[in-house]
């Protein structure tokens, strides 16, 4: 991708963000256990990395629901299966190391080494056969292409079957989830091959690689900072030119896009499977710093946080996204994890474990009435306060003199 | 019609939305340089008819047939008829009021339309005096960078037959451009239809029968779905069955 010189100037936003970003995961860095003062333990940069992915997947929605307006509620199973093909890999490979470790004096034959790691992965569904989808799980370059082409291949025929018939609005959300929902059951089986409910475990440790978690959780910050910052450039270069244009009059009158001779259903599908990818590559970073993903992670619920998340930062511009879906999941985070001391009112006692979801509810339908454009609002006031509207003519030469109306005071 | 080829042949189609007949049979043809109005009491077709042509609306039968070639334009969806130079102006102004008024113009500014093409697209220097040559010719010269929505209601309407003349259409169809504009902007947009038609094919539909006696130009009277009367505005305005059914009122 050409980034012309113009680029960063054309989009003060991307330069402040990039630049916001990196003070982050340095600083994230110097207080960590593995590199620095040891202030920040392990678990919580494990917390932040996931935050990092989770606000990736928020400029995909961003992209597919705040400029094209496709209210999507299936990005969620997108995330999904790029952590499942990760996944595979990361389980294969570590049972291979494990298996080929424990064997006695005489090599085994590739049959009974691929029985005996068939025999670990599935014997808690009570198989002992490796499933076709796991052919190229010992192979991590063709993971990584899975990781892309499993999720891009399926938002590209879901995409085209919905688009084509011109399905628009609550109909194609409604559409969306029950792509997800029937993604999430099907997972649940254990005739999957995936495990069924028990899904993925294990997916922290990373085969061949000797580091510790402490080393481990400070590289995968790294990783979802960089693909971060990819993903926040490549989205705004998709929004910047006459692309973005078309984006935004797809949003708001997309009949008009088409008698300009735009092909509105090519665009959506474009875009749809973009966010598809963009999505799976977050999720393929997440599940190695969760260590386990299951079928449970891919139900609607989680899609609809993710479009909660993106509302709440302020949807149509990017940064909104990412602020949303930090602040929101972080917040999260200190609510369930019990760490939020409990409300006494005296008759009762609110536990914000229980009460979280309710004060989030409450936020997502007061941000969408009284502040429609989120927490991003925020800056255009603060940009207000530096900029303020002033008429009158100046009272000196200077830029910052009096005007008529101050000095009437 | 001076003499030169068909551009648009639309021939016997008929469109019924349940049960009621909103085309019926009928039966249309204009050059490649000529300027038709098309007049009719309400519900006499007219939005119907430029629904079937842009592709909105598919007929029941009937033939529509494009250019040269003959192009069955009733085998394109909505985007590729634009794409072979049919632009529409709607009675509402529809711009994209999100969106600059240079922006808007950019989107409309004939170029490639696939969307790989348009992600690395960028505006050179030509597209730039373009936009600027086009919103001067409008009158919105000096408010490109202002967001269209702040425009008043007789600015979108030019800021929307700026971007039908963006797209370079070989056939425009206007639907009552007259609507809310005052009586200066009224004979400036007759003067720009008059213009226009020079060189390409203009439709226009309007009730506003002073506005169609300026653009002085051949009339086709729609009723019930089809042609009643075509000719000059005196001599349709003579014909017996026109004044019964429109004029007569």
């Amino acid at each position: 991708m050409a980034i012309k010189p113009g680029f960063l100037s054309k989009n003060p936003s991307v330069l402040v963000f990039l630049l916001v970003l990196a003070a982050f995961t340095l600083g994230v860095t110097l207080m960590s256990e593995a590199y620095g003062a040891g202030v920040v333990s392990t678990s919580f940069v494990k917390t932040l990395g996931k935050t990092l992915c989770l606000c990736l997947i928020a400029i995909a929605m961003d992209l597919i629901w705040g400029y094209t307006g496709i209210l999507s509620l299936g990005h969620f199973a997108f995330f999904g299966l790029g952590g499942y093909m990760i996944g595979m890999w990361l389980m294969y490979a570590r049972t291979r190391e494990i298996v080929l470790g424990s064997q006695g004096a005489l090599p085994p034959t590739p049959q009974e080494l691929q029985d005996a790691i068939a025999t670990q992965i599935f014997g808690v569904v009570g198989t002992s056969e490796l499933p076709a989808i796991w052919s190229f799980a010992g192979s991590l370059p063709a993971q990584l292409a899975l990781v892309v082409l499993v999720p891009g291949l399926l938002a590209l025929i879901f995409g085209w079957l919905a688009f084509r018939s011109r399905v628009t609005g609550v109909y194609l959300s409604i559409l969306t989830q029950a792509m997800t929902l029937a993604l999430s059951l099907y997972l649940f089986q254990n005739e999957s091959g995936l495990r069924g409910n028990n899904g993925l475990s294990g997916l922290q440790n990373i085969p061949g690689v000797g580091a510790d978690q402490d080393h481990l959780s400070i590289w995968f910050l790294w990783a979802s900072a960089g693909m971060l910052a990819a993903g926040y450039m490549l989205a705004a270069f998709v929004t910047s030119g006459k692309f973005g244009s078309v984006m935004r009059g797809i949003r708001d009158d997309e009949a008009r896009v088409r008698f300009l001779g735009y092909s509105v259903e090519s665009y959506k599908l474009f875009i749809f499977t973009l966010t598809a990818v963009i999505a799976a590559i977050a999720g393929a970073l997440y599940y190695p710093q969760a260590g386990i993903i299951n079928p449970g992670e891919m139900a609607p619920i989680a899609s609809i946080y993710l479009a909660v998340w993106v509302a709440i930062g302020g949807r149509g511009r990017l940064y909104g996204a990412v602020v949303g879906a930090a602040f929101v999941s972080l917040v999260s985070t200190w609510f369930t994890g019990g760490r939020a001391p409990d409300l006494n009112l005296g008759f009762y006692t609110v536990k914000w474990v229980d009460w979280w979801q309710v004060l989030l509810g409450l936020s997502f339908v007061l941000v969408t009435l009284l502040a429609p454009k989120g927490l991003a609002g925020l800056v255009d006031l603060v940009q207000g306060l530096r900029h303020p509207n002033r008429g009158g003519d100046p009272m000196g030469p200077g830029e910052g003199s009096l005007r008529e109306e101050e000095a009437v005071e | 019609m001076s003499g030169t080829a068909t551009l648009l042949e639309v021939s016997g189609i008929s469109v019924t939305f349940d049960g009621f007949r909103a085309i019926n049979n009928l039966s249309f043809s204009i050059g490649a340089a000529e300027l038709r109005a098309i007049i009719g009491p309400n519900g006499a077709g007219k939005t119907t008819f430029m629904d079937i042509v842009t592709g909105k609306t598919s007929p029941d039968e009937g033939s529509v047939l494009w250019g040269e070639m003959s192009q069955n334009l009733l085998r394109m969806n909505e985007a590729q008829i634009a794409r072979v130079g049919i632009g529409r102006k709607f009675q509402r102004p529809t711009v994209f009021e999100d969106q600059s008024v240079a922006e808007n113009l950019l989107m409309a500014l004939k170029a490639a339309r696939a969307p790989w093409r348009v992600l690395f697209w960028r505006p050179g220097a030509g597209d730039h005096a373009r936009v600027e040559a086009l919103a001067a010719q409008v009158g919105l010269g000096d408010a490109l960078e202002r967001k269209s929505g702040e425009l008043s209601h007789g600015q979108k309407q030019w800021l929307e037959i700026g971007m039908l003349l963006a797209q370079e259409p070989k056939l425009l169809l206007v639907d009552e451009p007259a609507a809310g504009m005052t009586l200066a902007e009224r004979e400036q947009t007759t003067a720009l239809l008059v213009d226009l038609a020079k060189t390409r094919a203009v439709v226009v539909v309007e009730h506003d029968m002073e506005f169609v006696r300026r653009l002085n130009c051949k009339v086709t009277v729609l009723h019930e779905g089809s042609v009643l009367a075509e000719g000059s505005l005196d001599h349709v305005t003579a014909n017996p069955k026109v004044i019964e059914v429109y004029l007569g009122r």
